[in-house]
């Protein structure tokens, strides 16, 4: 009897990922879920800069890398071509939330019927751990090593609470994947905001509360337990915005 | 081997592009090689408006026109800026009622019309721009109605054909003053 | 035959984009090109495509960016600032070898400039489009009619070698009507195995990308992109010569400026000056064995531009520094007139005496 396989939305490159980094079960429950809705042969998804710009070896899909922050107006460039493919993006919150903020906004803007997939781990990672537009007040990173001044940086950027006052954007759910029940929570939703697409619903994005240990400087399991500490309450978990049931009853 | 290079000069919104667009179709409907271009910027209404319009038997070379043969001066400034810039020889042709001034130069052929009196006087506020293209066809190649419409017909979309008998009319107006 | 119909440059641009068929046009509003923009809001929703008026040149780049993963027909156009903007997506594009159609109908620079007709992004078309070691091929319409013929042969170039196909057109290109005739046979576009189009569960996946973090690896995709470019500069060069054949002056002037410099050289020669110009079509590949065979017989090169001499630099290449040389420009919309050209031309047959 099989317990356990790949899902074959997955390829078997090995993930570069570090120890304790939740990138990997973020790619396992969107494969799960191609998998499930049937999907792989014509989902094209958008690759990001940043931790997981090399998504584009792991999915088994065709797989476009974007440049940086640029992913939702390629995915309304393969949508708009191709509007029976499924377009999805993964993206980090440097790429969507700060160099990318605009191509968010818009793409949501104009109910691209897209599916973003938002990795809020409140840093960057791949350049070595420098603020990110959601790091913490206080937090300290490469670039804010006396802590992040709110005073002199601004604060995090709340993005499914921002994007709840765009009327084109459909659904808006923020999930994190620290603890079994926060990873089935957070795969409903990612499935709801495919399936949304596939129904042709419009604008989904999920916001992943994620760790990275390393940058953090914490082992993985305290960075599971920071995640709980210090993440959830400034980013309350929850559904931000769901037009897609009135769209059932109409 | 004749060029004639035409500069329609006056304010936006007297339908200077419009009137240089019709001199150029009617030069392509007589097989004529054309070229019109507009001043462009941000002045859509009530700024200065120009365009430059070349109809020749040989193809054109630069489409801008520096020394005009024909000037069409709608407002006082475009008749200050570019008077002395018509060829020696060449024709200027005056908005009477919009310019109280008359044109210095001797070496240039001048002819003055009231065009945006007539127009408001006939009930075409819109049209002083035709009047005088009806002027110029009379006064520089011999008016005939009936290649004056085919070349309307061109310029006017077939949509606001209800256009045609007006403009003409105004033309009309322009050739016989 | 087409009946010939009196167009705007930016119209027949448009509108021969969708004879070629491109069918996803992506904007961002900016003079002297708009008209671009206008044109295919107005079409493309009743031919069943797509224009979209995007947040920003960034974002419309990037969304040609993904039509072109997809493998279909895709275009934006925008003026020098824009383009500007739009460089780090012409590195991308060129990066993942991906097709596509830019338009840049140039103003005047640096900075925000005017709006006025400008040659001045030369160097950034032919050279320095964006970051990385890449080349895009620049065509440069000098009528309205090329305006369309270009646009035509700017979709089947970029297919054919996989590359960003660039019009360098400027403001009065973009602005002037001239008597243009629409009448084209197509080729059909080639196929394209390597498009993100879906698997279809029937292949491997398909990766649009241009990120190699192998060294190697990446040189390796550079070298081979060069050889592409280096069989273009063999095969793919246009220009016209004009009066070239017993000329001792060769003007080199491109778009709006060969247009003047025609009128001058008319007028030379009526002064019995032996003077003819070089036309290049394509400022890269830049025509450089008709310049090179030219300096066999001319003493001086005249380059005519609405540049402070940016092509003069390849001029010089072209003929390795042999012969005498002589800018004649204007620039921040100012255009040279046919009298500054032909006094440079008196000045070069001076010069010789």
């Amino acid at each position: 009897m099989v317990v356990f396989e790949k899902p074959h939305a997955l390829t078997d490159v090995p993930l570069h990922y570090c120890p304790g980094c939740t990138h990997g079960i973020v790619h396992r429950l969107v494969a799960e879920v191609i998998d499930e809705l049937g999907i792989e042969g014509k989902t094209i998804g958008i690759a990001p800069v940043g931790c997981s710009v090399m998504a584009y070896n792991y999915f088994n899909c065709d797989m476009i890398e974007a440049a940086h922050g640029r992913a939702p107006a390629v995915a309304t460039g393969v949508k708009r071509a191709n509007p029976e493919n499924i377009v999805f993006t993964y993206q980090g919150d440097g790429d969507l939330a700060s160099i990318g903020m605009a191509e968010t906004v818009h793409s949501a803007a104009r109910n691209e019927n897209i599916t973003i997939i938002f990795i809020n781990n409140a840093i960057y990672g791949m350049t070595g751990g420098q603020m990110a537009p959601t790091s913490l007040p206080g937090q300290i990173t490469q670039t804010s090593p006396y802590g992040r001044d709110t005073d002199h940086c601004g604060f995090p950027i709340k993005v499914c609470e921002m994007l709840s006052q765009v009327d084109g954007a459909q659904y808006l759910e923020r999930v994190a994947v620290n603890n079994v029940k926060n990873v089935k929570n957070a795969k409903k939703a990612i499935k709801k905001a495919f399936q949304n697409q596939v129904e042709g619903k419009g604008f989904s994005l999920i916001e992943v509360i994620s760790t990275c240990p390393t940058n953090w400087g914490l082992t993985p399991q305290k960075a599971l337990q920071w995640v709980d500490e210090k993440m959830i309450p400034y980013y309350p978990l929850g559904v931000y915005k769901d037009n897609t049931a009135e769209k059932e009853a109409e | 081997m004749a060029t004639t290079q035409y500069l329609f000069a006056g304010f936006g919104g007297q339908g200077i592009l419009f009137s240089g667009k019709f001199i150029a179709y009617k030069g392509l409907t007589e097989d004529k090689q054309v070229s019109w271009l507009p001043s462009y910027g941000p002045e859509m209404r009530g700024g200065t408006a120009s365009c430059s319009v070349i109809v020749s038997d040989t193809p054109v070379g630069s489409p801008i026109v520096s020394k005009p043969d024909v000037l069409v001066a709608m407002n006082l400034p475009s008749l200050d800026k570019y008077e002395d810039s018509v060829k020696a020889g060449g024709v200027i042709f005056v908005d009477s009622s919009l310019i109280e001034r008359k044109v210095n130069r001797t070496d240039v052929t001048v002819y003055y019309i009231p065009a945006t009196k007539l127009a408001s006087d006939n009930q075409m506020p819109t049209l002083a721009n035709m009047i005088i293209v009806g002027k110029i066809l009379k006064e520089l190649g011999g008016y005939n109605e009936e290649t004056v419409m085919s070349a309307l017909k061109k310029v006017i979309s077939a949509k606001r054909a209800d256009m045609l008998e007006i403009n003409l009319k105004a033309m009309n107006i322009g050739a016989e003053n | 035959m087409a009946d010939k119909v009196l167009m705007k440059g930016n119209e027949a641009i448009a509108e021969a984009a969708i004879i070629a068929g491109c069918r996803h046009y992506f904007g961002y509003p900016i003079t002297p090109q708009t008209e671009i923009a206008a044109y295919m809001a107005k079409r493309m929703p009743k031919i069943g495509g797509c224009f979209l008026q995007a947040e920003s040149e960034i974002a419309a780049i990037n969304m040609v960016y993904g039509v072109a993963s997809t493998g279909l027909r895709v275009m934006t156009s925008s003026s020098s600032p824009g383009i500007s903007l739009k460089g780090e997506g012409l590195s991308y594009l060129a990066g993942a070898d991906l097709p596509s159609l830019v338009v840049n109908v140039q103003r005047g620079g640096p900075g925000l400039g005017g709006i006025q007709p400008s040659q001045s992004d030369y160097f950034q078309a032919t050279k320095a489009g964006g970051h990385g070691d890449f080349r895009m091929l620049v065509l440069a319409p000098a009528s309205v009619q090329e305006m369309a013929d270009l646009t035509i042969k700017g979709f089947e170039l970029a297919d054919k070698y996989r590359m960003t196909s660039m019009i360098l057109a400027d403001g009065t290109m973009g602005q002037m009507m001239e008597p243009v005739a629409l009448d084209y046979d197509v080729k059909p576009m080639p196929e394209k195995p390597w498009a993100t189009t879906g698997t279809k569960m029937e292949r491997e996946h398909n990766i649009v990308n241009s990120l190699f973090l192998q060294p190697d690896a990446l040189e390796k995709s550079n070298l081979e992109r060069y050889e592409r470019y280096k069989y273009i500069e063999e095969n793919e060069v246009m220009y016209e010569e004009y009066m070239m054949d017993d000329a001792e002056i060769c003007v080199a002037a491109f778009g709006i400026a060969s247009r003047v410099a025609k009128n001058a050289i008319v007028e030379a020669r009526k002064q019995g000056i032996k003077v003819g110009m070089i036309r290049p079509i394509t400022l890269w590949p830049f025509p450089t064995k008709v310049f090179e065979k030219a300096a066999e017989k001319a003493h001086t090169f005249i380059s005519v531009e609405l540049s402070m001499g940016q092509m003069l630099e390849d001029v010089k290449l072209a003929t390795k520094c042999k012969g005498e040389y002589i800018l004649c420009s204007r620039v921040g919309g100012m255009i040279p007139s046919p009298e500054e050209v032909l006094a440079a031309i008196e000045k070069a047959n001076g010069g010789a005496k």
